[in-house]
């Protein structure tokens, strides 16, 4: 089978384990981001399939070959490090020829592919330059490129945007994706920016604790949380406790939600509400009870913080649909059964 | 913080303390020397105040000359063997365990406290032939015999770059320590095996400091004058060696000045060379 496939592959440091039994497929040309909090094992994982890091179980796979043991300089990958690690004493251009220079390239082929590497980054005629004189976007494009070089057969980033000042980021999180795009490379870039890994990725793979959450396309992972750990990391949600009545019904907050069903032979859950998909309505008539607490108007949406049945109930509005609330008011809350998600408690 | 340049001679107060020493230990010796370097000697006694080249037309001989052109050999030797095994051996240290380190690092800051007579004596019991190292190869079954390896150019070479070492360490390490790992590891992922990306990287990136501890063994190396005598012939005898003999067992001040005048001379012009080379790599 060709792509990269991990099957349980795990890592542990003396009894510490940081990455715990994962599998994943990644079919070639795919975009994958690695989404997680701080400490979750992107990184570790990321340097097994680099092979700077052995994995203490399971094996990793690219193009039909089992490569868990072979030595990181045999994998023909290119890699982008988090502090760049561009090489200090050497010029842009030879900083990108690195690679064919090792492979013993002529020198010829190789400034040619310095000058092809340098225009697809958007730098021509800076070969000569020293790497210390370049802003930090421009030594991201030059690491970029020197990852590149050898046209590799798994391109690999590990948080390369994140010292990047923001609008910078977003630049480059499209720049990278077109790039992506129209070499056709299988990608895999670690990030813990949800914003970044929703703009770039075919498929988001959420990790916590070690162990993958999920893996899926970003609306999949928006929309279709596969835990509630997934549900509240990407993006914003209201989690609220759901129960099946004496009629089997199932009931948020006190009142039943139509066309919510709990799986069957449970009778507690989770409902994930995301904010845009709660509506705020007279009180009464079916609708959860609630208070509004706190409004925030963010300029571009409106969001109105609620307590109901113990719980906090956040609902974002677009500005043209501003809710006629204020605070201390009574309202009633809707929940939208289509978009709503139960998970297990 | 805002700074100015010094307005009035108090300002410059911080800088008479080091002024002073430098004036005292350094600058009064060494002019001194050169003084003396002119004097004329008196035969049988001390010498007195002259201003003659005699001593430094003595020193213009094919002897001295091949004595001034071993010793400079004899130094970058040391300089070149202590870099050499200094680089991957702190390389190493660099990577290991932080109590490796700390174990490393005393044991090789206890080598600073031995003095040189003692490493001389110590080696040259260890290459003796009644209690040297050879029995051990013998009792192994790697030699026949047992065998004095000192008097030798090997010998010299083993006690010089053995004191050496600890500080071409020293200096290594902090620069080592520094460097920064994923420097290494970007370069296999970019295909060069772990050697290749020592030389490849490590090496390089490091290029002004093994030039700075090139020039600081080589300077070491040269001062060097009791291992030359203990362990070698008097063919590998330095400029150090005859300098000695010409000031303490000679009495030959004005002569003894001169060849150290020389000698600082020679080996200051070296330094110059090696590091306008490095800048001019630098630039290119
Ligand atoms: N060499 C190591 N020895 C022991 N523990 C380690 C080692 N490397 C990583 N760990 C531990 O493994 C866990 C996962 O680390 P990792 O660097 O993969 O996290 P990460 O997801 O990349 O986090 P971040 O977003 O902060 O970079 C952490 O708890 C870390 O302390
Ligand atoms: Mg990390």
């Amino acid at each position: 089978m060709s792509g990269l496939n991990l099957s349980h592959v795990t890592k542990q440091f003396g009894n510490f384990t940081a990455v715990n039994d994962v599998s994943l497929s990644v079919p070639d040309g795919t975009f994958v981001c690695l989404l997680g909090p701080s400490g979750c094992g992107k990184t570790t994982l990321m340097r097994m399939i680099a092979g700077l890091d052995l994995p203490t179980g399971g094996s990793i796979e690219l193009g039909g070959a089992d490569i868990t043991t072979v030595p990181t300089h045999r994998r023909e990958l290119g890699m982008v490090f988090q502090s760049l690690a561009l090489f200090p004493h050497l010029t842009v251009g030879e900083n990108i020829a690195y690679s064919l220079r090792i492979r013993g390239t002529p020198k010829d082929a190789q400034k040619k592919r310095v000058d092809e590497l340098l225009a697809m980054i958007h730098l021509p005629g800076f070969a000569d330059r020293s790497v210390a004189k370049l802003s930090g976007g421009q030594r991201q494009r030059v690491a970029i490129a020197r990852a590149l070089a050898i046209s590799p057969k798994l391109f690999l980033l590990d948080e390369p945007l994140s010292a990047l000042d923001a609008k910078l980021r977003e630049a480059m999180q499209v720049e990278l994706r077109q790039l992506q795009q129209r070499l056709g490379i299988t990608t895999i870039v670690v990030t813990h920016d949800q914003r970044e890994a929703m703009t770039m990725a075919d498929t988001v793979v959420v990790m916590n604790g070690g162990e993958i959450r999920q893996a899926a396309a970003p609306v999949d992972i928006y929309r279709r949380p596969a835990d509630s750990f997934v549900a509240d990391f990407i993006g914003q949600t209201n989690l609220l406790p759901v129960e099946a009545d004496s009629a089997g019904r199932a009931s948020v907050l006190g009142e039943v939600v139509e066309g919510i069903a709990l799986p069957a032979g449970t009778a507690k859950g989770l409902l994930s509400v995301r904010p845009e998909d709660v509506q705020l309505t007279a009180p009464g008539h079916g609708a959860i009870a609630g208070t509004v607490t706190f409004i925030r108007d963010l300029g571009g949406a409106i969001e109105t913080f609620m307590e109901a049945g113990g719980a906090q109930v956040i609902a974002v509005s677009a500005p043209r649909n501003r809710p006629d609330v204020s605070v201390g008011q009574s309202v009633g809350i809707r929940l939208d059964p289509a978009t709503s998600v139960v998970l297990a408690r | 913080m805002r700074r100015e340049p010094p307005q009035r001679l108090a300002d410059y107060g911080p800088l008479f303390f080091p002024a002073g020493m430098l004036t005292v230990f350094f600058v009064v010796p060494f002019a001194t020397m050169i003084a003396v370097s002119f004097f004329q000697r008196e035969q049988g006694g001390f010498y007195t105040a002259a201003f003659v080249f005699d001593n430094y037309a003595r020193f213009l001989s094919l002897f001295f000359g091949k004595v001034l052109g071993f010793s400079l050999f004899l130094a970058v030797a040391v300089a070149v063997a202590c870099v050499v095994i200094g680089i991957p051996f702190t390389y190493l240290l660099s990577r290991s365990p932080r109590k490796i380190q700390i174990v490393w690092l005393v044991a090789l800051l206890s080598i600073l406290s031995l003095s040189e007579v003692m490493i001389g004596f110590a080696w040259s019991t260890l290459f003796s032939r009644t209690a040297g190292i050879t029995n051990l190869f013998v009792w192994l079954g790697l030699m026949v015999q047992p065998q004095a390896l000192t008097p030798s150019f090997g010998a010299v070479m083993t006690a010089m770059t053995y004191q050496a070492f600890p500080y071409t360490v020293l200096v290594l390490y902090p620069a080592l320590v520094r460097l920064d790992p994923t420097l290494t590891e970007a370069a296999r992922t970019l295909g060069a095996s772990p050697v290749k990306a020592f030389f490849t990287v490590v090496v390089p990136a490091l290029r002004n400091t093994i030039l700075a501890t090139l020039i600081m063994v080589f300077i070491f190396a040269l001062g060097s004058y009791l291992l030359p005598q203990l362990l070698g012939r008097p063919q590998h005898w330095t400029l150090s060696v005859l300098i000695t003999d010409q000031a303490i067992y000679q009495s030959n001040m004005p002569f003894a000045a001169a060849m150290a005048v020389f000698l600082v001379l020679v080996s200051l012009a070296l330094v110059g060379l090696a590091l306008y080379a490095g800048q001019q790599r630098q630039a290119k």
